[in-house]
């Protein structure tokens, strides 16, 4: 793809080509918007099992959104169904158990690996007439003037857009371009990822328990395999993440526990260091942040990624609704109208997960007696209980209309 | 495919006295303006709010007319459209995006400069000229849009007359202007001018608003039938404008010439 020739000017320039980059410039082609994707890895490299660690638990809402763009049906084989999600706390008996059923037919989401995503987004966007690739590539600099951007390739190559959008992760290069600050927390924590193989079927249930250290997460994944997010000490994570796979199994085994029957590595491993950062904003001049360039947080309630999505539906709309009018995308309100969606709606979220991670990452008595109980009373009052299940599966408050389900 | 109907370039600005369709008090009252045109929260913001509003009505009918699919990215390839009293080009961009290929056409030679310049930045090739529809060929547009222009010019009928002629049997018109009522003078100069303070004061002179009645049957006279109109109203809480049937201040029109 090396050669591939870029426009001179498309409607959207979208910078990152990771899963949420990629699921914008599909969303967006397939309304007719012509989009410029950006990304500096070979897309047959970013697909590749075991380049990625990582799993993401996609909320239904952000599975409709996946589908809106018609991505969902590649990706499907590879998604598992969470049809039951058990949340326990450390070795207290009282737990909270959420059975998707008591919502309905659909599960609360799916276990999809970041490169099965990877591979999706890229296989759909090949069959998009409106898109154009340009992989590996770096953007090297980015001007915004009146009427459009002009992004500079490190190759040397031009592009003109109405519009760019950095999807470029928590380092965001087109963030920093725009002088944009963030605020950052960290946790001293670190996640853990890897995936196991387990003798025994995992029957779609996902686990999330919160032990001393931080929240432990098993997520089940296609045949026997789990998705592990472990929560560590920052300063405890290099040295288990370092040792050699039978004392790091050993180490994995202690938490696991042995419900599944034994356990075996089935993917290397990886850890990040966990930190909760949020841009001062997230729109500019004829620039828009989506994703982790926009917002990260930490993994505990698995919505990282769902708000990367929440953010994708929401500006495809704001474009596309431009786009029909025949207005500029790139315009000062359709960019007002992005960040209004999604101020708010962010910061809720990361209000809430933060709060939760606070929460369960401490041990002392009677805040633990408190969790216990509160827990049990979220089991024990079926209204709450709801609220908390659906907005697991994203489908709470004002959606963008992929998000409900509707073409854009 | 957009490079085949691209208009060709715009030839040398024919800047000359205006003795017909505008007058020149009006001329310099827009161009004092111009430089404005394109912020969305500038001396224009009430155009570009209701610019959706209008856009929508006009890709709706003319879809329809011309039997384009609606939700395709650039419907009206192929189509040539004139945009009569063009302004910055605020109308002219988006439906040069939508595929029209585009004549915009003001007396105000500042308006053109500004609409040239933002074209230029925008990568749209939009051919604009300073004048009035009387410097334009006749039969030559499969569209012709008069929007928000009938009220500042000093004869409608001898503009509207001019606009009509340029129209290719067949083809579509639309236009939109503020109704002569107790209401347009409460709301639209009252309200918008010298209350809430949209617009400068003076941009409108309310005895020179056109009823619908007066509007059709100027057309009509030039062999234009309109079939539909609509009101265009402000929702203040949504900070947007809605349509409706009402047409007692702002309205739009569509017809088409037999």
């Amino acid at each position: 793809m090396n050669d591939f020739s870029l426009p001179k000017r498309v409607d959207v320039a979208v910078i990152g080509g990771g899963p949420v980059g990629g699921l914008a410039a599909c969303a967006l082609a397939q309304s007719g918007v012509s989009v410029a994707l950006i990304e500096a890895a070979d897309p047959a490299e970013l697909g590749r099992p075991g380049t990625d660690g990582r799993a993401i638990a996609v909320a239904l809402s952000a599975q409709r959104v996946f589908d809106g763009a018609g991505v969902w049906p590649l990706m499907a084989p590879e998604a598992q169904p969470i049809l039951e999600i058990r949340v326990t706390d450390g070795a207290s008996p009282l737990f909270l158990h959420y059975d998707h059923a008591a919502l309905g037919e659909a599960p609360f989401g799916w276990i999809v690996e970041n490169t099965t995503i990877r591979r999706a987004v890229h296989q759909r966007l090949a069959a998009l007439p409106a898109a154009h690739v340009a992989a590996p590539a770096r953007a090297a600099a980015v001007e915004r003037g009146p009427g459009g951007a002009t992004i500079t390739l490190a190759d040397g190559r031009t592009l003109r857009a109405a519009l760019v959008v950095g999807a470029d992760g928590r380092a965001s290069f087109v963030r920093k371009s725009a002088a944009i600050g963030v605020n950052r927390l960290g946790y001293g924590q670190s996640g853990i990822v890897t995936t196991v193989a387990h003798q025994q079927p995992h029957r779609g249930i996902a686990h999330e328990r919160f032990l001393p250290s931080g929240p432990f997460a098993i997520l089940p994944m296609t045949g026997n395999r789990s998705s592990i997010v472990w929560t560590e000490r920052l300063h405890l994570a290099d040295a288990i993440v370092g040792q050699d796979d039978a004392g790091f199994l050993a180490e994995l085994e202690t938490r696991f526990g042995d419900f599944l029957g034994p356990i075996a590595l089935a993917g290397p491993r990886f850890h990040y260091p966990l930190t909760l950062q949020v841009a001062e904003r997230a729109v500019c001049r004829r620039l828009a942040l989506i994703g982790d360039a926009a917002h990260g947080m930490h993994p505990v309630a698995g919505q990282g990624m769902n708000m990367g999505i929440r953010d994708v539906a929401a500006l495809a709309e704001a474009v596309v609704d431009a786009a029909r009018l025949g207005l500029d995308v790139g315009g000062p309100d359709v960019l007002a109208g992005y960040q209004r969606w999604r101020r708010f709606d962010n910061l809720l979220m990361l209000g809430l997960t933060d709060a939760l991670v606070r929460l369960f990452s401490n041990d002392v008595g009677p805040l633990r007696l408190a969790r216990d109980l509160g827990l049990a009373a979220v089991e024990r009052m079926p209204g709450l209980k709801k609220t908390f299940m659906r907005h697991a599966m994203g489908v709470v408050g004002d959606l963008p209309r992929m998000m409900r389900g509707e073409v854009l | 495919m957009a490079n085949s109907s691209l208009p060709k370039r715009v030839p040398p600005a024919r800047i000359r006295e205006r003795e017909g369709t505008a007058s020149s008090e009006e001329v310099a009252r827009f161009t004092a303006m111009a430089e404005a045109w394109w912020d969305p929260w500038g001396k224009f913001k009430p155009l570009h709010k209701f610019n959706p509003v209008r856009l929508a009505f006009m890709r709706r009918k003319l879809a329809a007319h011309f039997g384009r699919d609606e939700a395709a990215a650039r419907p009206f390839e192929g189509l040539t459209l004139l945009d009569v009293g063009c302004g910055g080009g605020l109308l002219s961009e988006p439906l040069a995006r939508m595929g029209f290929t585009v004549t915009g056409v003001d007396a105000g030679d500042k308006n053109i400069g500004v609409a040239r310049i933002h074209a230029a930045q925008s990568d749209l090739a939009i051919d604009y000229r300073i004048g009035g529809p009387e410097d334009m060929d006749s039969a030559a547009f499969d569209v012709v849009i008069a929007m928000e222009v009938i009220e500042h010019v000093p004869d409608p009928a001898v503009f509207l007359g001019h606009a009509a002629r340029t129209l290719k049997p067949g083809g579509a018109f639309m236009g939109a202007t503020l109704n002569r009522t107790t209401k347009s003078y409460a709301l639209a100069v009252m309200g918008a001018e010298y209350i809430l303070r949209w617009l400068p004061a003076g941009t409108h002179d309310w005895r020179k608003f056109v009823k619908p009645s007066e509007f059709a049957a100027f057309l009509r006279a030039e062999g234009i039938e309109i079939s539909e109109m609509k009101g265009m109203e402000y929702v203040p809480f949504k900070d947007e404008w809605h349509e409706t049937r009402d047409l007692d201040v702002n309205y739009m029109l569509f017809g088409t010439k037999g």
